[in-house]
């Protein structure tokens, strides 16, 4: 999938993964899709919930060798 | 109107602080409005970390002594073992490159969490304003802390 912006939060548990996205997100434009790079398992579940609660859209999560690529499209 | 979220911070264990950070964290990078009240034992976690704690009165200045507190000085609920438990926990936590307790509490302000101390305690402690860090926002009580908990649906007491 192709993104504006990569975010590296592999190694990192919660709250980092949710906290860096928040505060990336800030830095795009609404529309952009932000690509975060994640190994704790969480965020399967953490990254729908965050988007959910801030009215993010989810475009979806690859998931490969124990590395998750989650792809979030800022709405707002 | 965005979502209220209100911690009590009573204890000051440390493994208890950073569940309560991560919440506070956590629940700010999610859009929420996130205050912290801080009150008895858990104004510990905003004393300031360098410097005497001054108070008045012997009783005061003896308690102040031994409870000297910051958040440097946090002390494990379990495992503590004179600050091995904590070392040996800290050592854990840069493994997974967890930020520590004062990484947490400068994190929570950058995001936007308000940080209150409890005056209450602070008058039975002997603690004025100069015994805290700059963070904090407010220094109120209880009805400060309902009037906020009334318009929550996650209101904690850690």
């Amino acid at each position: 999938m192709k993104a504006d912006a990569t975010l590296d939060c592999v190694g990192l548990y919660c709250p980092m993964p949710i906290y860096n996205t928040a505060s990336k997100l800030k830095e795009l434009k609404p529309g952009q899709v932000l690509e975060v790079l994640a190994s704790d398992e969480g965020i399967k579940a953490d990254a729908p919930a965050w988007c959910q609660a801030t009215g993010n859209e989810l475009l979806g999560i690859e998931e490969k060798e124990g590395e998750y690529k989650v792809y979030i499209k800022k709405s707002k | 109107m965005s979502e209220k979220v209100t911690l009590i911070m009573f204890s000051d264990d440390m493994d208890k602080a950073l569940a309560a950070l991560n919440l506070a964290i956590g629940a700010s990078s999610m859009g929420m409005e996130v205050s912290i009240f801080f009150t008895f034992w858990g104004l510990n976690l905003i004393k300031k970390n360098d410097g005497p704690t001054k108070s008045r009165g012997i009783m005061r200045k003896m308690l102040n002594f031994m409870n000297r507190g910051g958040s440097k000085r946090l002390k494990l609920s379990r495992f503590h073992m004179f600050g091995l438990g904590k070392w040996m926990i800290g050592k854990l936590m840069q493994d997974i490159k967890f930020p520590s307790p004062q990484e947490l509490m400068m994190m929570a302000h950058q995001s936007g969490v308000k940080f209150i101390a409890c005056t209450t305690s602070m008058g039975m402690m002997g603690l004025s304003k100069e015994a805290f860090i700059p963070e904090v926002d407010s220094y109120a009580g209880v009805a400060t802390y309902l009037a906020n908990a009334k318009e929550g649906r996650i209101n904690l007491f850690i």
